[in-house]
């Protein structure tokens, strides 16, 4: 079973975000960037089917900075081969990510045929979840997205998922393989890599770096404005006693006809 | 106790009984008595299917796997109460259940998920709440009075401050830093601190787990530290003190070292003149384990409180050598929950009934995970009107006036 992980660094929130003087981008100055928490869910089922059928995964990045310490992370917890494509750059829309993805996936030698394409469903910069179903689209695969369980059959032809709906629903799709999942949560949380073992990986084990291919994709849809929301109405307060306050409540309530 | 201690490095790995009893502190359990003083003094020996003692049994007799993936270290709040009372001198905390809880982690797939965000965030952010490195500083503005950051000002200075993490970003550790930042001031010493640019300083690595992460914060931390001039370090977390007293010597670190409260005692003379407030209560010390079991320092934070007026002091029963860990230690710090969902007392429930029991009206800290624990403790037993706690240094800053 050959399981193809996709990662891609988003911005990290823990840090404020700006908006670039252009008026359409993040300010990238003092902006740090992590992996998806979604793809690190897909590189943990993927790790999960390693486990339960034998088998490899290859973890597949565009570059971007800390993308190396993700990278040799992902080895760390198992992972057997990284590579990451460079020269993409920061801050790419997602159809420009799918078809990165795509290119790499056919230039870079012993990548494809895989039996499975996992990546996260959603991420911070994609929150339609565009990116997998693009992704699927090119390669004429397959997809199925918001996925919590996989379980491949004897054949290694076929696979059992399990999709999460709104309100606590679920379903169970019957999809051929190979196929493109986008990953909603793994079985488990995603788990802890001693730091001694990322920095073994380090000493021990190479990434590959490929060059992203000439041919970008003109850009279909473009950002025109980025903003930070701006407040129009504020909250009133109501002060005083709590029995002054209470009677203002129902003032209030009956002026708007909700008593 | 430093000395027997191994780099980190190389302990990277799967753990054999020979290359076990190949480290000087493997070979050492060798000369156990199985008396097992340990596992009786330890805080939490009667919830360890293996407490101490069993555990170097186990070892011994090779039985290593069943060590390793028990999860009784889990409960091992890196208190030193056990190092402290075994005759053979075996330094179980520093350097022996260090060494099997870095296996415990290879092998056991079950993480606390609390302590691994905690640990991520070290890695990350250099702080295990997981804040922004950028923010370190932001209480600075609030200090009262000036606070140099090496970054802005690079001049040397004769003391460096290393603030550490809960007395940066933890609202009642900033207590702890505007009080240090006045007392220091009111010496008149030549102070300054690292600000954005300290990151933790990994005590918690190699005693709640993780070496590698211990050596990532080490070697980072030295490489700032080397940037700056300055003739002694001065830190507000008993922690890092630890950490900087007996592990950074590996790297190199030879800095005249302090903490914040045996540091301000030495002073004491010039600031006594300063102190005159009377607070008028009655305080009881809580001696913290790397302050005190670990480094000695029982005297020094007594002779402050005593200096302040109209403090009146008692002690509580377990005292001293004796003290029980607030059981923040070791990766306590993020394992409350996990301890309550195995339905066990919280080691700072258990000291606030004690500090209680005194009729102190102040709990005296100078630990900067005690004063987060043992208030939520108070919150928690009810006793947040009886009792206050305060940091030594926060009473010092209260007893000067303007």
């Amino acid at each position: 079973m050959r399981i193809l992980v996709l990662l891609k660094m988003v911005p990290d929130v823990v840090e404020e975000l700006e908006v670039a003087p252009d008026g359409r981008s993040l300010d990238l100055e003092f902006l740090r960037l992590m992996v998806n928490e979604r793809d690190d869910h897909a590189l943990e089922e993927a790790l999960l089917l390693k486990e339960r059928y034998g088998g490899s995964v290859t973890v597949l990045a565009l570059d971007a900075p800390e993308m190396d310490d993700a990278l040799f992370t992902a080895l760390a917890k198992g992972a057997d081969r990284a590579v990451k494509v460079s020269g993409g750059g920061v801050g790419l829309n997602t159809c420009a990510t799918a078809s990165l993805f795509a290119q790499a996936l056919s230039a870079v030698p012993n990548l494809w045929p895989a039996d499975l394409v996992l990546t996260g469903c959603q991420a911070i910069d994609d929150l339609d979840g565009l990116l997998a179903p693009l992704l699927a689209h090119k390669l004429k695969l397959p997809y199925l997205g918001l996925v919590t369980r996989v379980e491949v059959d004897a054949s290694g032809g076929r696979a059992t998922l399990v999709k999460e709906y709104a309100g606590g629903v679920r379903g169970e799709f019957d999809v051929s393989l190979p196929a493109v999942l986008g990953v909603q949560a793994a079985e488990r949380p995603p788990r802890y890599v001693p730091v001694a073992r990322v920095r073994a990986a380090m000493k021990s084990q190479k990434i590959e770096a490929v060059p992203s291919s000439d041919r970008v994709e003109a850009a279909t849809v473009g950002v025109l404005r980025l903003a930070k929301p701006e407040a129009t109405e504020h909250a009133e307060m109501l002060e005083g006693t709590p029995e002054e306050v209470a009677s203002k409540v129902c003032e209030v309530l009956a002026e708007r006809g909700l008593l | 106790m430093g000395d027997g201690a191994v780099p980190a490095e190389q302990m990277i790995g799967e753990m054999t009984l020979e290359n076990f009893l190949g480290f000087p502190e493997g070979r050492r359990v060798l000369t156990c008595i199985q008396c097992g003083l340990c596992a009786g003094t330890c805080p939490y020996g009667e919830a360890m299917d293996y407490p101490p003692r069993r555990i170097i049994g186990m070892l011994r007799a090779g039985m290593l796997e069943q060590v390793f993936t028990s999860d009784s270290l889990l409960n091992c709040v890196a208190c030193y109460a056990c190092a402290a009372k075994c005759p053979r001198k075996i330094d179980l905390t520093g350097v022996l259940l260090p060494m099997v809880k870095e296996q415990v982690l290879i092998h056991r797939p079950d993480m606390p998920s609390e302590l691994q965000r905690a640990l991520e965030s070290k890695l990350r952010y250099g702080n295990p709440m997981g804040e922004s490195p950028r923010k370190r500083a932001a209480w600075v503005k609030t200090a009262g009075t000036p606070v140099r950051i090496m970054a802005e000002d690079p001049r040397p200075a004769d003391v460096l401050w290393f603030v550490e993490c809960y007395t940066s970003y933890y609202p009642r550790g900033q207590d702890n830093s505007r009080a240090t930042a006045r007392i220091l001031h009111a010496l008149g010493i030549d102070f300054a601190i690292l600000g954005n640019e300290e990151r933790c300083a990994g005590e918690c690595g190699p005693l709640s787990w993780e070496p590698g992460l211990f050596n990532t914060l080490m070697e980072y931390n030295m490489a700032i530290l080397q940037k700056y001039s300055f003739k002694r370090i001065v830190t507000s977390c008993p922690h890092a003190y630890d950490a900087f007293k007996h592990r950074y010597p590996y790297l190199g670190f030879r800095y005249p070292l302090d903490h914040t409260t045996p540091f301000i005692a030495r002073h004491l003379e010039r600031l006594k003149p300063r102190l005159t407030r009377k607070l008028n209560c009655t305080v009881t010390y809580h001696d913290s384990c790397c302050l005190g079991r670990h480094n000695g320092f029982y005297d020094e934070p007594r002779m402050l409180l005593q200096a302040i007026p109209g403090v009146k002091l008692t002690e509580m029963t377990h005292n001293r050598v004796n003290s029980i860990c607030c059981g923040g230690g070791g990766g306590g710090m993020w394992l409350d929950t996990y301890y309550k969902a195995k339905g066990y007392d919280r080691l700072s429930e258990r000291r606030v009934r004690e500090a209680v029991a005194t009729g102190a009206d102040v709990l005296a800290v100078s630990c900067t995970y005690e004063v987060p624990r043992f208030e939520d403790a108070l919150k928690v037993l009810g006793y947040d009107k009886k009792m206050i706690v305060r940091d030594v240094v926060e009473l010092l800053a209260e007893a000067m006036e303007e």
